[in-house]
C-alpha cells in the first residue's frame, strides 16, 4: 500500500491522480494502521514549516515516521514542504525538523543580486543530476520540474545531493540518504518528467 | 534563472469555451475539454481556467470540470471565477487544482485574501487586477468581469495585495483583451517594478515577441495570452497551438543572451 500522508497542508489530489495515471493505487490518509502497513510513503506538503511541523505532531505521527523510515527503512519521498521537513530545521520557524537528513532550510535572499527575482520562486527550471540515484533512472533529456517555494535545501554532506537547480544562486533541489528521499519541486505538476521520477520511487525503491 | 512561463487562459462561459474582445461579445470556440487535451500533449507551462460569468450572473463555479481536468493534467493549473469563500477555495485546491485566481472578492474584502493566505499558503492563492486606463489615461481597477468600476488603482491595492502575502498577481488589461495588438508594457513595467510576487502579464499577446517583452523589458514572471492560442489567421479561424517547446526554449535563450 502507497500512502499519501495526509497531514492538512497541500495538495494532496495530483499526487494520488499521476500515481493513478502511472499505474498505481494510493490512500491519502493520517490513519496510523494505514502508515504502519504502507510499503512506500509520501510527505508532500505546501505551508509553513511549523505548522507542518505542529500537524505532524498533533495527529501523532513523528514517532510512527521515525519508526517507519529509520527502523523500518520504508522508502518516503518527501516533496516541497515534505522535503524541508526531512532536515534539521528551516529559517521559517523556530520548530526541530525531523533531521532524518544533515541539512537547513535556509530562506531565499534576492536583496544581494543586482536583478530582480521574485519571491516565492514560482516555474519551470532545469535540474542537474549529481550521482547516479536510481529516483532518476532513464530520465528524459533536459529534464525540467515545476517549483513553487520561498526557501531551499542546502544539505550538510555532497554526497546526498542527487539533484541541483539554480535560482539566484545554486541550490540542492533533490536529496537521497538511502530509503529517505526528497525533491523540492512538483513532480506531480511536471508532466512526463515527473511521471517518470514517481515510476521510479515506485519501482526502484 | 526560471524559464519563462508560457501560459494559456481559457474562458469558459457555461461550460463552453469562449474568447472575448475587451471583455466583450464571448464567441463560443467549442467543448473546453478537447482544447486541455491538446494543450496537455503540447505539454503546456500552466492553465489558466477562468469562468467571466460566475461572478457576475452568481453561477457556481465549474466543479465538475476541474475535476476532470485535474486528473488528467499534470501541470501547474490554476481556476479563477465566482471564488468567494474559504470551503470554495478548498474544494478547488482537494481537487488538484493548486491554484486559485481571486478578483471580484478581493476588492470587497482584503481579509478573505489575507485569511485564504494564511490558512492555504501564498502559492496557492493569486489575485488578478482587471485594468482599464480611462479618458484621462488614469489606469483603473475594474470587477465583475469588467462590469463595475472599483476606481482603485492597480499599484496602490498591488501593493497591498503584496504585503498580505499573495503568490502571485495577475495583471488583465481589458484595453487589449483579444486585441493581439500587444501587451500594455506600461502597465506592466509600473506593477513588476511596484512588487516583490511574480507578476503574469495577460491582454494582447500575437507573437513570441511580445512574450520577450513582457518579460525582458517590462519585467514580467509569466505571459498568459488567449486568443493567440485559440485563433488562427486574420479572420480568427479556431485552431488551438501552442509553440514547440523546444522552439520557446531557444527563443528565449537567444533573447536572454542579448
Amino acid at each position: 500500500m502507497i500512502v499519501i500522508i495526509d497531514y492538512g497542508l497541500g495538495n494532496l489530489g495530483s499526487i494520488k491522480n499521476m500515481l493513478r495515471k502511472i499505474g498505481f493505487d494510493s490512500e491519502i490518509s493520517a490513519d496510523h494502521n494505514l502508515i504502519q502497513s504502507a510499503t512506500k510513503l509520501i510527505l508532500p506538503g505546501v505551508g509553513a514549516f511549523d505548522q507542518g511541523m505542529k500537524n505532524l505532531e498533533e495527529r501523532g505521527l513523528i514517532p510512527l515516521l521515525n519508526k517507519k523510515v529509520l527502523e523500518e527503512k520504508t522508502p518516503i519521498l518527501g516533496i516541497c514542504l515534505g522535503m524541508q521537513l526531512f532536515t534539521n530545521k528551516s529559517e521559517e520557524g523556530t520548530l526541530k525538523g525531523l533531521s532524518w537528513i544533515d541539512a537547513e532550510t535556509i530562506k531565499f535572499d534576492s536583496t544581494k543580486t543586482d536583478k530582480k527575482f521574485p519571491i516565492p520562486h514560482m516555474g519551470w527550471e532545469y535540474v542537474s543530476e549529481k550521482g547516479n540515484s536510481p529516483l532518476l533512472q532513464d530520465m528524459y533529456e533536459e529534464p525540467k520540474f515545476y517549483f513553487v517555494h520561498s526557501y531551499y535545501v542546502k544539505c550538510k554532506n555532497s554526497d546526498e545531493v542527487i539533484l541541483t537547480s539554480d535560482y539566484i544562486h545554486e541550490f540542492d533541489s533533490g536529496f537521497q540518504k538511502e530509503n529517505i528521499l526528497g525533491v523540492q519541486f512538483h513532480p506531480e505538476k511536471s508532466h512526463k518528467y515527473g511521471m517518470k521520477l514517481l515510476t521510479n520511487f515506485m519501482t526502484n525503491f | 534563472m526560471a524559464i519563462p512561463r508560457v501560459i494559456p487562459v481559457l474562458l469558459l462561459k457555461n461550460a463552453g469555451l469562449v474568447k472575448t474582445v475587451q471583455f466583450k461579445e464571448p464567441k463560443y470556440l467549442g467543448d473546453p475539454l478537447n482544447a486541455v487535451k491538446i494543450f496537455n500533449e503540447k505539454e503546456v507551462d500552466e492553465l489558466i481556467f477562468l469562468d467571466i460569468l460566475a461572478t457576475p450572473e452568481k453561477r457556481a463555479i465549474p466543479f465538475e470540470f476541474l475535476k476532470e481536468v485535474a486528473e488528467e493534467c499534470f501541470m501547474p493549473l490554476a481556476y479563477g471565477g465566482g471564488i468567494k469563500t474559504l470551503e470554495d477555495i478548498r474544494v478547488i485546491l482537494k481537487i488538484g487544482i493548486e491554484k486559485v485566481i481571486i478578483n471580484s472578492q478581493a476588492y470587497k474584502d482584503l481579509d478573505f485574501i489575507r485569511e485564504a493566505v494564511y490558512q492555504f499558503g501564498s502559492s496557492s492563492i493569486a489575485v488578478s487586477l482587471d485594468v482599464k486606463k480611462n479618458f484621462w489615461g488614469k489606469y483603473e481597477l475594474f470587477s465583475e468581469g469588467g462590469r463595475t468600476n472599483t476606481k482603485k488603482d492597480p499599484i496602490v491595492f498591488a501593493k497591498e495585495l503584496d504585503t498580505i502575502g499573495v503568490g502571485e498577481i495577475m495583471i488583465n488589461s481589458i484595453d487589449r483583451d483579444g486585441t493581439m495588438k500587444g501587451y500594455d508594457l506600461d502597465l506592466i513595467a509600473k506593477m513588476s517594478a511596484a512588487v516583490q510576487v511574480p507578476v503574469i502579464a495577460c491582454g494582447g499577446a500575437a507573437t513570441l515577441d511580445d512574450f520577450d517583452k513582457a518579460i525582458n523589458q517590462a519585467g514580467a514572471s509569466a505571459v498568459a495570452a488567449g486568443s493567440m492560442f485559440v485563433f488562427h489567421g486574420k479572420h480568427r479561424a479556431v485552431l488551438i497551438s501552442y509553440p514547440e517547446q523546444a522552439d520557446l526554449k531557444q527563443f528565449f535563450s537567444k533573447k536572454a543572451s542579448k
